[in-house]
């Protein structure tokens, strides 16, 4: 059953959802919302989270020592590992199962969150693992679309024109020059997977991915648009308002794939220019400025308007027909106690 | 009753944690460590244990999974060598820091480059630092024993140190021996059961794992780690004792060879003890009062072991299987540096043997004792047996 606005009102308006407050993060950050609708969903379907992070901004913000944000049991082992570390939790769990040391009634819910740069590119290994071995956890990327950690270098999930240290707008480069890694679509190409894209001004969207996450009987990838209002040079009330333009573009598609079915969660009839949503921010002003600006925002719009028409037509040539389905069951090694 | 069994080293480590049954095993094969991920393996796919195993991408990845499981409340158990072990090293810190108890076994490979698949024991050294115990086996029963006692040491209370059993590539890991397995029972009740210390899966009692740690408290956390140290010689003897007790084999942090009446004592780790205690059979017939001094634990580094052990020595000969590039070789180090504060302080020299698997025969043994016998030791020179100039 999908929550409701209402179901999750009462249960949460005098507990804090995993996350506590207090913790360092900018204001106006997007990532701790993520983590905490995330958790949410998982507890209001009366799962217990079991939270491991990447380092990285959420990560570094939320337990400086002799303090943690975490209210649930948390680990951060190191930047590439996260998956490859909630897996060897996930199997723990499995073992006290199978062993009595746990009740066998006991629903864990396993959160991986990783940034772009812990999941697009130096984790990508170790999340790739982890998915193709079967482990039964949930993985979110907070895509910030940059190592904001560090103070904003490019990632592979840097999109084209954006000004970041490492490929900054110079007097004879427009930023960096490559559109973002699809990583959404190389983790929905491990097939038994269940994949998603969110965004925060969809929360039941959102929600409802996560439930479907949580009673799918093997890991799930969700990608989360996560505006970094320090970098991305917004201000601080302006994180959702991103996140609306960049759905209503199509800079952000929502949609899911379960098991190579596609399925476009919110249609766009007439979207937006792209280049209201690359207008928008500042960290693409000094692009602007350039002489090849235009050029940069057409490219990015063809690919962004091509992808769309792909998914819709993906979603057209797999309904109803998963690349795998229950006759493979057994590539799931987790499923006795999927969540 | 004791079963004498002709198996391999890499057989030896499996089957020992075949006994233990332990919660999780990750791992990634490599040569000369791969056999014991296999036998592993085919006893997981027999059902003769329960272990939840995962067939991981990267020694990166093993290291990162058994700390997630080991955080967890598991047992967990990994092995690896050579690059496999460098691949981890980032994690292999981070397992010591997080005072995991994990046990691994490492079947010695020299480090590339150039690419290398034999023995030499540069993994190991280049891990010397990161916070885990070392045992270093001289042969497959041995291999067997640390690997019984291994998680005795990593999980009793005054430790709280992850396990590195090392055993020499090939030489030990492909040897076949014969090895005396301890029965099933005997082994479970030794290793006993696991008293798990903040598990990550107590949902009821959350604790943060592996939190950001700033000047104001990493010095502290990082002197506790040395305070942990400091225990693991006396643990380790008290666990030897007990173990004894079970098998008749006795341990502890040196083994000595014709050691009493000693004059000239050769130091080295792992196997070439073997091809050392032959050589100081044939010398001792020709009346050379020769003896071997073998580290079974080489880090910690007890000091205290080797200042009584070898004041008033007329020489120590040290041989290591790896080189510390534009420093000395890393177990002449230690030895050196323990010996500065003993009363009678013998000549000293340094010798570098076997790198990327290059034979030692009792040739080059009798070569440097014959250095010592000589007065020919140059404390700080470092010279190398069998290697072509």
């Amino acid at each position: 059953m999908p929550l409701s606005a209402i179901d999750l009102a009462k249960q949460f308006y005098d507990k804090n959802p995993g996350i506590t407050s207090g913790h360092r993060l900018c204001p106006g950050c997007a990532a701790p919302t993520i983590v905490k609708i995330a958790l949410m969903t998982a507890i209001a379907n009366g799962y217990e989270p079991v939270v491991a992070l990447a380092t990285g901004c959420l990560e570094v913000s939320t337990t400086i020592y002799p303090y943690s944000a975490w209210n649930v049991p948390y680990i951060h082992n190191a930047f590439e590992n996260v998956s490859a570390t909630i897996s060897g939790v996930e199997t723990a769990f499995k073992a006290a199962k199978k062993r009595g040391e746990i009740p066998a009634d006991k629903k864990l819910a396993f959160f991986a969150f990783g940034g772009d740069g812990g999941t697009y590119d130096i984790g990508l290994q170790s999340l790739s693992g982890a998915v193709e071995r079967g482990h039964k956890f949930i993985y979110i990327v907070y895509d910030n679309e940059g190592y904001m950690n560090t103070g904003n270098q490019r990632s592979g999930s840097t999109p084209p024109g954006s000004d970041t240290t490492t490929a900054p707008v110079g007097k004879k480069m427009s930023g960096k020059l490559q559109l973002k890694k699809n990583v959404v679509e190389i983790m929905a190409a491990h097939e038994n997977v269940y994949v998603a894209t969110v965004a925060l001004t969809d929360t039941f969207d959102f929600m409802k991915k996560i439930e479907k996450a949580l009673a799918f009987d093997g890991p799930s990838f969700i990608a989360a648009h996560s505006a970094c209002v320090r970098f991305w040079r917004v201000a601080d009330d302006q994180a959702v308002e991103t996140s609306k333009l960049a759905v209503e573009t199509l800079y952000w598609p929502l949609y899911e794939v379960e098991r190579g079915v596609y399925r476009v969660t919110k249609k766009i009839k007439d979207p937006k220019p792209v280049s209201e949503y690359i207008k928008s921010q500042g960290r693409f002003n000094a692009l602007l400025k350039k002489p090849d600006a235009q050029e940069i925002i057409d490219e990015l719009q063809q690919y962004v308007t091509a992808r769309y028409e792909r998914l819709l037509a993906l979603e057209e040539a797999t309904k109803d027909k998963p690349i795998r389905g229950p006759w493979s069951k057994k590539d799931v090694q987790t499923d006795e106690h999927a969540m | 009753m004791p079963l004498k069994q002709a198996i391999t080293g890499a057989e030896a480590v499996a089957y020992a944690m075949k006994q233990i049954n332990p919660d999780v095993v990750a791992a990634y094969p490599i040569t000369p460590q791969t056999p014991v991920v296999e036998y592993f393996a085919k006893y997981v796919a027999d059902g003769v244990v329960d272990t939840e195993m995962i067939p991981v991408e990267s020694e990166h990845s093993a290291m990162s999974a058994v700390v997630g499981a080991a955080a967890s409340g598991a047992r967990a158990f990994t092995a690896t060598a050579s690059v496999g072990l460098a691949l981890m090293h980032e994690v292999v810190f981070i397992a010591a820091s997080l005072r995991l108890p994990i046990v691994m076994a490492v079947a010695n490979r020299a480090l590339s480059g150039p690419i290398n698949i034999h023995c030499d024991h540069s993994d190991a050294m280049a891990e010397r630092d990161s916070g885990w115990i070392q045992l270093w086996a001289e042969n497959a029963q041995e291999a067997y024993d640390f690997t019984v006692m291994a998680y005795k040491i990593a999980e009793h209370k005054d430790v709280r140190l992850p396990v590195m059993v090392n055993f020499d590539g090939f030489i030990i890991s492909h040897g076949v021996e014969v090895v005396e397995t301890l029965d099933d029972e005997l082994v479970k009740n030794f290793v006993g059961k696991q008293e798990k210390i903040y598990p990550l899966l107590d949902t009821s009692n959350p604790v943060t794992y592996g939190s950001i740690d700033m000047y104001d408290y990493y010095f502290e956390h990082k002197r506790q780690q040395i305070e942990a140290m400091k225990h693991v010689p006396r643990v380790f003897k008290e666990i030897a004792e007990e173990f004894a007790k079970i098998s008749g084999r006795k341990y502890d942090l040196v083994d000595g060879y014709m050691l009493d009446d000693a004059e000239y004592v050769m130091v080295a780790l792992g196997s070439t003890a073997g091809t050392i205690k032959h050589t100081i059979n044939e010398l001792r017939k020709e009346g050379k009062k020769v003896g071997l001094l073998k580290p079974w634990m080489f880090r910690p580094f007890s000091k205290e072991e080797y200042q009584r052990l070898l004041t008033g020595r007329k020489a120590v000969v040290v041989l290591d299987r790896s080189a510390s590039f534009g420093a000395e070789a890393p177990l002449y180090q230690s030895v050196k540096s323990a010996i500065y504060e003993v009363a009678s302080k013998p000549q000293m020299g340094s010798y570098v043997y076997g790198l990327g698997g290059r034979d030692i025969t009792p040739h080059h043994i009798r070569q440097a004792f014959e250095d010592a016998f000589n007065g020919n030791l140059i404390v700080d020179e470092e010279r190398y047996l069998g290697l072509r100039e």
